[in-house]
């Protein structure tokens, strides 16, 4: 545990880097100097680790209801899974009007990989990481994924990605260049500006999206911690803050399922746009 | 907050998630539920279709009944008719056969009044030449008058 609050605070808010460091050589940052030293050339352990375990549960628990799917009378695990499949299914209906086999299962796996790597969340902040650092193996350890830039901006690269790719596929090269150069202003002498304009709205898409995400989860993660640090301050503090800390994961079980499902609607959104030929 | 490469180790994650939930997971989930759907859906038809089954094999059965009832009545019509029809033509027989007896009986009375006559008339031709035999109290030509006591007979 860090001395002042203002370490507690920055050590938790800290990853697990894993990285090239210029005079050290590939090493784990011991401090967070060490982290930002090794640059772009380094890796987020906790984050990768938390994540891709949050996606191999979400596949693992799904893949298990879908093999042994029956269309007869459906047992709870293939109740629940239907249901978010169901939840899903319709949502791109109603969205996005066209035909593609992949959007469904890429929103569904958005929706519940996001919920599940946000609702890590409502474990108490230093469970894990006190648990991690005991080993001694580690410094640091910041357990929800979502909380990390690079995470959110990883998801909403793919996404953008998919944008890109699904405009130049339906619309070709050509008519891709073309809807960015005569839209909103159908004129030539417009084109750098509608260029201008269409780029600009392209790229927010998917700055907004991690954003959104990212923001809302860090700002949670933020408040969670300055909750926990009550805990070291006497019992009437900390009897105050077990109650925030409860009303605060009360709020979150709105929060969490909602930025899970913003981003999968953006998503199914965006691509909804991306398909449509003008 | 640093940006790097687990940026692009996330996209990788992501990626490979998502085509794997569109491989392994999404396309059995979504089968069973639309063989489930087709089945309530069939279910639902062919649950519909008994009832109409149903329905139509009571309208069936009740039009039997109807039709048998019709049946048994025109049957029963039948006999009564034929009974009166039978009853008719015995009585017309009976008629017929008590005119026929009325008939003969009255042909017989005819021919014993005649034969009565016939006898009478005999008698009293045979009264009539005795009487005239004892008148005369001679004996006649039998033979003779008696073809003119007949012509007398004839004539009374």
């Amino acid at each position: 545990m860090a001395d002042t609050p203002v370490e507690y605070i920055q050590h938790h808010l800290s990853n697990l880097t894993f990285g090239k460091h210029p005079e050290m050589g590939w090493m784990l940052a011991e401090k967070s100097s060490q982290a930002a030293e090794m640059g772009f050339w380094a890796i987020h352990v906790d984050t990768l680790l938390w994540s891709v375990l949050m996606g191999v549960l979400f596949l693992f628990v799904f893949k298990k209801a879908a093999n042994k799917a029956t269309a007869g009378v459906p047992g709870g695990l293939q109740n629940f899974v239907e249901m978010c499949v169901e939840f899903v299914e319709g949502m791109v209906k109603e969205t996005f009007h066209g035909k593609n086999p992949v959007i469904a299962p890429l929103a569904l796996t958005i929706f519940v990989w996001i919920f599940l790597m946000n609702s890590l969340k409502w474990l108490p902040v230093d469970w894990i990481p006190e648990l991690a650092m005991a080993t001694g193996l580690v410094n640091y350890f910041k357990i929800v994924p979502t909380t990390d830039p690079n995470a959110t901006f990883g998801l909403s690269l793919g996404v953008f990605f998919l944008i890109i790719f699904y405009s130049i596929k339906v619309k070709g090269g050509l008519g891709f260049i073309k809807e960015l150069s005569f839209t909103p202003f159908n004129h030539w002498i417009f084109i750098p500006f509608n260029l201008f304009l269409e780029i600009l709205g392209l790229l927010t898409k998917p700055i907004s999206l991690a954003l959104r995400l990212f923001g809302n989860m860090y700002a949670g993660e933020v408040v969670f911690i300055l909750i926990a640090l009550t805990f070291g301050a006497g019992w009437i503090m900390g009897l105050l803050g077990l109650g925030m800390q409860w009303i605060w994961a009360v709020f979150h079980l709105l929060v969490i399922p909602l930025q899970a499902f913003i981003f999968m609607v953006l998503t199914i959104v965006y691509l909804s746009a991306a398909h449509e030929d003008h | 907050m640093n940006m790097n490469l687990t940026i692009l180790g996330q996209s990788i994650a992501f990626a490979l998630f998502v085509w794997f939930c569109m491989k392994f997971v999404w396309p059995p989930i979504s089968a069973a539920m639309r063989e489930r759907q087709k089945k309530i859906a069939e279910g639902l038809d062919s649950a519909s279709r008994a009832q109409r089954d149903l329905e139509l094999a009571q309208q069936k059965a009740s039009e039997t009944l109807r039709e048998a009832k019709e049946q048994s009545a025109q049957i029963l019509e039948q006999a009564n008719k034929r009974a009166n029809l039978m009853i008719e033509e015995a009585k017309e027989k009976a008629r017929e056969d008590g005119e026929r007896l009325i008939e003969s009986a009255k042909a017989e009375i005819t021919q014993e009044i005649n034969r009565a006559k016939d006898e009478l008339r005999s008698q009293i031709s045979s009264l009539i030449v005795q009487g005239a035999e004892q008148i005369l109290e001679r004996s006649v030509d039998e033979k003779a008058h008696s073809e003119l006591v007949d012509k007398l007979a004839k004539q009374l």
